[in-house]
């Protein structure tokens, strides 16, 4: 009933939302956040384009880290275990989401591979996100960090293409440094590149096959991972479902 | 295209709205889309013309305000102009993003009893 005459008629309404449209997202990434902290997890959301050396730097990591303390990944992939399989080979456990066609993980998805077995002990967690320099960007998974893969190969210019993905990265990895003399790229253009998408951007020129660089993506990550001296194991009590 | 997902997620957001006011139609839905939010409008409306179809929202019309990215020295507030490495000459800060990262659901016009 039209308030003013009261005479039936109906009558427009202006509603006031101002709300991130990914608020659902958002919410389940705050609560994947609680699980990590609760736990004193150290969980990095690892980005790229197809063929950037995700698996490769990760399968690095895990063999330089076995063994000393549990480092689990999650992989996103549209179609295979193949990456979960090339980390449980390099001694890691791994848990594949296989989206379909879903360009991306988004939280819940990253929520429910939590509860499986084989990443329950993790202190240090891999999310090796769906190859994509466009969307991954845009969901929150409740990481600490987003780290970005950029390989050689892919350009001197990729950053100034893909501001978005940069701007998001805390961390960027230049991977496949060995395969430089091969190529007109140079390392100092990546870098540029990335000053004028990303402030002050944190970068390793890094190579998984020769491990060139890797000891201060390591160093990197065990400075975190004491910053966060987590409390110990003990997962909160916990009674939502989960699909 | 992660911009059918988003606006499902915001469809339903919509509809939930309309829902508690008893509307009778969605009119009009505003949204505040920034330049580095990795969102694509032109794509948004693609996405927007399907999903609805068959709703309150059939007959809506989505205006897609457009937020420019804006960097800022936080020190001394300096602008940065795009292209420019984000780190202020002045005073040596990492540049801070003021605006242009929104993905953000404004207001919506509804048809009440």
């Amino acid at each position: 009933m039209c308030e003013t005459c009261g005479c039936g008629d109906p009558h427009k309404v202006s509603v006031e939302i101002q709300e991130r449209i990914l608020s659902v997202n958002d919410r389940e990434a705050a609560h994947n956040r609680e699980h990590f902290a609760a736990r004193g997890v150290l969980a990095i959301n690892l980005m790229g384009s197809p063929g950037s050396g995700k698996t490769a730097v990760l399968e690095a990591t895990a063999r330089a880290f076995a063994g000393r303390f549990p480092v689990a990944a999650i992989t996103g992939d549209l179609e295979t275990e193949r990456d979960a399989e090339r980390l449980r080979s390099a001694g890691i456990p791994a848990r594949a989401i296989t989206t379909g066609s879903a360009c991306h993980l988004d939280a819940a998805m990253v929520h429910h591979a939590l509860h499986h077995d084989s990443v329950q002990d993790a202190r240090l967690l891999f999310i090796e996100n769906v190859g994509n320099l466009v969307c991954p960007a845009v969901y929150d998974l409740g990481q600490a960090f987003n780290v970005v893969a950029l390989a050689v190969t892919e350009g001197e210019d990729k950053p100034l293409k893909y501001p978005v993905m940069f701007r998001k990265a805390d961390l960027v990895l230049v991977t496949k440094t060995d395969l430089l003399p091969y190529l007109d790229v140079r390392l100092g253009a990546i870098d540029e590149a990335l000053e004028r998408v990303t402030p002050a951007p944190l970068v390793f020129h890094v190579s998984a096959r020769s491990g060139d660089g890797l000891d201060g993506w390591f160093a990197w990550l065990e400075s975190q991972f004491a910053a966060r001296s987590g409390p110990v194991p003990g997962h909160p009590a916990h009674n939502h479902s989960h699909i | 295209m992660h911009e059918y997902s988003l606006m499902t997620a915001l469809m339903e957001r919509v509809e939930a709205e309309a829902a508690t006011h008893r509307a009778l139609a969605v009119h009009r839905v505003r949204v505040r889309i920034g330049e580095l939010s990795g969102v694509e409008p032109d794509l948004l409306e693609s996405a927007f013309a399907i999903v609805r179809a068959g709703t309150i929202c059939a007959g809506a019309a989505l205006e897609i305000e457009r937020v420019a990215a804006r960097w800022v020295c936080p020190a001394c507030r300096r602008p940065m102009t795009a292209g420019e490495r984000l780190e202020c000459p002045t005073c040596g800060e990492p540049a801070a993003l003021a605006a242009g990262d929104e993905i953000v659901l404004g207001q919506i016009e509804l048809e009440v009893p």
